[in-house]
């Protein structure tokens, strides 16, 4: 079986009683799945599990199965599970061109190779010659469109949105959200999408599951 | 036969150095550095040490590190908790410069290597007859377990611009600082100095001096130091500060005197204002004086704890420091200017010319202004005399 | 949520219990923190342990190595028969509690009077915290003594001295230039505290309310905004109470001498030729931690008095006074110990380049570059031995630090409390209490007095303040920065070294800064456990101080107070240039 699957997760505060329980759901390739509902329920908890992102504090139960392999009790880093959240978190230390980098993945090898790599993503996101700016000057499109590349540039198997386009404004939500599911779709990747905008849910074309 | 081992073991100990040589001594010496635990509030004397540990390490291949102590018994202390922790070779306190009361604990609790003294080739310039200056410490007999190496005389310093005719006795003192309350101090009688100005008050007002070499009984303390007291508490409320404080020692109370926050100052080493002059210290009219009567005398000692790690490299230091040589060089005013502790008589010529030659000063007293030298009481008398003042004037 | 919560509750009334088991585990990383948590308990706790255990074994008559084996109270009877006891005794409360009040009161105030204007304080409070006690004490005394540099400026033309008057501007019987001393050098850093702890609160909307309420900017912030801070200050307070309470370079330099403070007098006790004496030392050493003790009792007691009379007033609606004139007078008596430290440090600069000095002359009539021009054998030994210990003593405690944080990280686990209070036991037991101890603790161990010793000591003092200083910004890095790395494909050590690291290059550099000015500053544990032959900066300063030639001191506390000022201003410029394009960072760098 390809894709993301949740198997009877239950998952909620140490010492409380659980946000949700037995939920279960599976994302075939190259779909989005969205999860709407109100704050506090969950949600983003939810995806921290998925991605092994979870809090100290809280504690889950079920599994998480990625194209047919348990990650349940991998490490975040080990799960090739790609996430974006609200924030583009690049890292403010590096060049946009070494955040790329950065997520670029291993295998790819030789310094020119990687370098091409870098660049051609750029390319694709619209956004040629920006490797060596820092990404404090970049505008929240360029910057949500950099976070996506170095997101891809590291080969996942899935994708994690927790809703990375509520902080952009309207006219560039709808320009990102194409970008984003485009790029998602067209590597074939299942995704998990978090929001709280109907519109959000509508393009993703897929299934709706309210929590 | 457990008696006599235990015997033997204890000679054994007692006396390593005595199946030694020198030039085995001078071939164990050499590569070592020697921790010289000394007071360090004197930078002519720490440059002093530094000029000694130069001389050694070329001529013999011993380092010297001064420990710098802000008092004494700091050092006196650490050997008694390495002994406390049964580190009984390996020591972190190689030489100390001692004197006094700390000689006389260190000596009672066994803590000193020795008896070496006699061991030393430059021995042979000292007068070590019984009853001689180098042969007692504080009327301790020294018996070979510290080395002389600096003659100390009480004086007065003050500033000849400010004060036209020292007082030259104590009751003059008292007088003087009556008609100018707050000039004068001394330092804190917990502090040797501070101590030794007691004690010379207490040579010149005692009623009879001669008990002052017994060990101190309850009967001749109170005989004795009677008149000492009234004397004290009639000159106390005219110091500065009312006597409430005082400074920390002589080289701060020289600092005062420079800053003219007190009018005289105390020193145990008579070229002390000339070199102070020439360090910029003091002003160029400062100048000595010794009390009509005279005034105390010791000397200055170097022990070795009996568990220094670097014994061979101390005792090579310590006859360093009593070879014609050093001694001159420590004499020079413009090094130290202290008085060397070797019998003149036993120098070639050639030796005495070179303490002839040594520069001078007008700060610089004559053997003739510095007087007699009186004895230091019997130790016993300094802890009994700086016990009671800290019960009379410690609040 | 709507109907389903009484369904899904009771279901998972019995699946709690086991929800844990499914949690992963990142394994490595508890072995990480179990590692950490054994060097911090073999390396700090338990050395602090077995010197209280030392010293209070003494205290009741326990001392092998002088000939001392029965158990009794012969010491504390002694103790309290030393001449002056009770006077030492008074003046360390005294002193103690009056430089921590003044402190807390003046950094409090400041902070309410600038609001939020304080933000850039930071670098103009760098000098005075990084400046070692010692260095300020001398600086002061060359200040304010009768024959001091204040003097000499306003004589004689305004005073008509001649000669420096006879009043006791230094080491005074009440200990006024202690406090004063004390409160130079803390009130600043309690200011910094407050500070920091001020970023965490919503301060400017929860004083507009106040205030819309009718309450005074300075009543509303002691009413809303002090009760908040308190808790997140309450630490420091204690650290700074019980350094007040038993300073030892400090008080031997700007306190009475006789009898001098209790800490001074434990330390002659200790150093005393009568080696019965260790006994009432060891004693009074135990009196000392009970003291800090009771005063850290104390000040919880009158914190929860306060919160309740503070309660009643509160209830009954008073709006209290206008606190402005109060708080001007704060800010204008900071701004004067700022003037004063100022001059102390310059004070330090002058005599350093002096050759002669003479009293009234507000400068030196003959200027010398003599002691700078010979640092062999004086003070470059000395600086360099400080910079040994100093940078082996920074880069140890935060390799632990980090160690520390990165497991609490990887382990998955919340912060262990129990075992960051004891960090923070060497900061708040005053140091005499143990020291003694320790150095016969390690010597039954082996360690022998000398440079390893006196690192592993100052380690107990610097680690907790690499902590205190890098752990807040450690723990305000965004988690979804490191989960997003991690989503990257990062593991641990690369996020640590590629991520965590650089963007907290400033916090980490500051909290080296820190610690090398604590190392730096250090007296008694370098004294005691270097058996006085490991000299650096700090001791030597010290010992100097007792003897005679300010132009020595001068140089000495010149190098001791530069080369921590040297440390800060480099951790706040490196980052700064390295980050100089990076607009992100400029923030987390200063």
């Amino acid at each position: 079986m390809t894709g993301l699957e949740l198997l009877d997760v239950t998952l909620g505060p140490e010492g409380a009683s659980p946000l949700f329980e037995g939920l279960t759901l599976s994302v075939p390739p190259g779909q989005i799945v969205t999860i709407m509902g109100p704050s506090g329920i969950g949600k983003s908890s939810l995806l921290d599990f998925v991605g092994g992102h979870l809090s100290p504090g809280f504690v889950a139960a079920g599994r998480v199965v990625l194209n047919g392999r348990d990650v349940t009790r991998l490490p975040a880093e080990a799960r090739r599970i790609g996430v974006m959240f609200q924030e583009a978190q690049l890292f403010p230390h590096l060049s946009v061109g070494d955040n790329l980098a950065f997520g670029l993945r291993a295998s790819v090898r030789g310094r020119t190779a990687r370098r091409a790599a870098v660049e051609q993503a750029l390319e694709d996101a619209g956004m040629a010659g920006f490797g060596p700016r820092d990404p404090a000057t970049l505008s929240g499109g360029q910057r949500a469109r950099a976070a996506l590349m170095r997101t891809l540039l590291a080969g996942p198997e899935a994708l994690l949105l927790d809703e990375p386009f509520s902080k952009l404004d309207a006219e560039l939500r709808g320009e990102i959200r194409e970008f984003t599911f485009s790029h998602a779709r067209a590597q074939g990747l299942p995704v998990l999408l978090i929001t709280h905008d109907p519109q959000d849910a509508e393009a993703a074309g897929g299934p709706v599951l309210p929590l | 036969m457990r008696l006599i081992a235990a015997l033997a073991l204890g000679l054994a100990t007692a006396l390593p150095a005595h199946s030694e040589t020198w030039d085995e001594t001078l071939a164990k010496a050499k590569g070592q550095t020697v921790y010289w635990n000394a007071w360090g509030g004197d930078a002519r004397t720490n440059a002093y040490i530094e000029w000694v540990g130069q001389q050694t390490e070329a001529r013999y291949g011993v380092k010297v590190a001064q420990v710098k102590l802000t008092d004494t018994a700091e050092a006196v202390t650490r050997v008694i908790a390495e002994k406390a922790a049964g580190q009984n070779s390996g020591g972190s306190v190689d030489m100390i410069w001692i004197n006094g009361a700390n000689f006389l604990s260190m000596k009672e609790q066994g803590l000193l290597h020795g008896p070496f003294v006699a061991d030393l080739p430059n021995a042979k310039y000292l007068d070590l007859s019984p009853g001689s200056a180098a042969s007692v410490d504080f009327t301790v007999p020294v018996d070979g377990y510290e080395v002389p190496w600096r003659l100390a005389k009480f004086v007065f310093t003050y500033d000849s611009a400010r004060v036209a005719e020292p007082p030259r006795s104590m009751q003059a003192l008292l007088d003087w600082s009556i008609a100018h309350p707050g000039r004068f101090t001394h330092p804190a009688v917990s502090n040797f100095m501070g101590a030794t100005f007691l004690k010379q008050a207490l040579i010149e007002l005692a009623p009879d001096v001669s008990v002052l070499q017994q060990p101190v009984t309850e009967a001749t303390f109170d005989a004795t130091t009677a008149p000492m007291w009234d004397w004290y508490d009639a000159l106390r409320p005219t110091m500065w500060r009312g006597g409430e404080t005082l400074p920390e020692n002589q080289s701060v109370q020289q600092q005062m005197l420079n800053d003219g926050e007190v009018d005289m100052a105390m020193s145990f080493d008579p070229a002390s204002a000339a070199a102070a002059i020439d360090a910029g210290l003091l002003p160029e009219t400062a100048r000595v004086f010794v009390p009509d009567g005279g005034s105390i005398g010791n000397i200055s000692f170097v022990a070795i704890p009996y568990n220094a790690a670097n014994r061979a490299g101390a005792m090579v230091v310590a006859d360093f420091l009593i070879s014609p040589e050093a001694q001159a060089h420590q004499q020079d005013i413009t090094v130290l200017g202290s008085y060397a502790v070797l019998d003149p008589a036993r120098l070639s010529a050639e030796q005495a010319a070179a303490f002839a030659a040594l520069p001078t000063s007008p700060a610089l007293p004559t053997n003739t202004e510095l007087g007699a030298t009186l004895l230091e009481p019997h130790g016993s008398w300094m802890t009994r005399l700086t016990d009671e003042w800290a019960k009379r004037y410690t609040k | 949520m709507d109907d389903a919560p009484d369904r899904r509750m009771g279901k998972a009334l019995h699946q709690v219990t086991s929800l844990a088991d499914y949690t992963p585990r990142v394994l490595p990383g508890r072995r990480l923190r179990l590692l950490v948590l054994v060097v911090v308990l073999a390396g700090i706790i338990l050395p602090v342990a077995a010197g209280l255990w030392e010293t209070g074994i003494a205290a009741f008559g326990l001392l092998p190595a002088i000939g001392a084996d029965r158990l009794s109270l012969e010491p504390w009877r002694k103790l309290v028969a030393l001449p002056g006891f009770g006077t030492s005794l008074r003046l360390t409360l005294w002193t103690g509690f009056a430089a921590t009040a003044v402190s807390v009161a003046l950094a409090l105030c400041v902070a309410a009077a600038l609001q939020t204007r304080a933000q850039r304080l930071g670098r103009w409070l760098a000098p005075f915290l990084a400046a070692p006690h010692a260095a300020i004490a001398i600086g002061l005394a060359f200040a304010i003594a009768p024959s001091g540099w204040i003097a000499r400026l306003l004589s004689p033309w305004a005073t008509g001295w001649q000669t420096p008057p006879d009043i006791a501007t230094v080491q005074d019987p009440w200990g006024i230039a202690l406090i004063l001393g004390l409160v130079i050098k803390e009130f600043p850093f309690l200011l910094l505290v407050t500070l920091a702890a001020l970023r965490q609160i919503a301060v400017r909307p929860q004083i507009a309310a106040a205030r819309a309420m009718g309450y005074g900017r300075g009543v509303a912030w002691l009413w809303v905004i002090a009760p908040q801070v308190w808790p997140l200050i309450r630490l420091p307070v204690w650290v700074v109470l019980s350094f007040s309470l038993s300073v030892v370079d400090m008080a031997m330099i700007l306190g009475p001498s006789n009898p001098p403070t209790l800490a001074v007098a434990v330390t002659r006790w200790f150093a005393d030729p009568d080696a019965e004496m260790i006994l009432p030392a060891s004693a009074a050493a135990l009196l000392q931690g009970i003291v800090v003790v009771f005063g850290v009792a104390a000040m919880w007691g009158a914190e929860r008095g306060l919160a309740y009379t503070g309660r009643i007033w509160l209830r009954r609606g008073g709006r209290g006074a206008t606190s402005e004139p109060g708080l001007r007078v704060a800010v204008a008596g900071a701004l004067a110990l700022a003037v004063l430290g100022a001059l102390s440090l310059a004070a330090l600069v002058i005599w350093s380049l002096t050759w002669r000095w003479s009293f009234p002359n507000a400068l030196p009539e003959a200027w010398s570059l003599r002691q700078w021009m010979h640092p062999a054998g004086g003070w470059g030994q000395a600086l360099a031995t400080t910079l040994i210990i100093g940078i082996s003593t920074t880069t140890l405690s935060l390799a632990l630090a980090i160690g520390w944080l990165q497991a609490e990280d990887r382990a998955r686990l919340s912060r262990a409390r129990w075992a960051e209070a004891l960090i923070y036991l060497p900061l708040v037991l005053p140091q005499i209490a143990f020291l003694y101890g320790l150095n016969v603790a390690f010597l039954r161990a082996g360690l022998m007095p000398g440079l390893v010793a006196v690192i592993w000591a100052q380690v107990l003092f610097v680690f907790p303040y690499v902590m205190i200083t890098l752990s807040d910004p450690w723990r305000a890095l965004d988690r979804r920065m490191l989960a997003q790395a991690a989503a990257l494909g990062a593991g641990p050590w690369r996020r640590l070294v590629a991520v965590k690291l650089p963007v907290l290059l400033g916090p980490v550099l500051a909290a080296a800064a820190v610690g090398f000015g604590v190392s730096v500053a250090q007296y008694l544990p370098t004294l005691f456990l270097g058996a006085g032959r490991v000299a650096t900066l700090t001791t030597e300063a010290v010992t100097l101080a007792s003897g005679s030639d300010r132009r020595i001191v001068g140089t000495y506390a010149v190098v001791q107070a530069a080369v921590p000022i040297a440390a800060y201003a480099a951790a706040m410029l490196v980052p700064a240039w390295i980050f100089r394009n990076r607009r992100g960072l400029a923030g987390v760098a200063s």
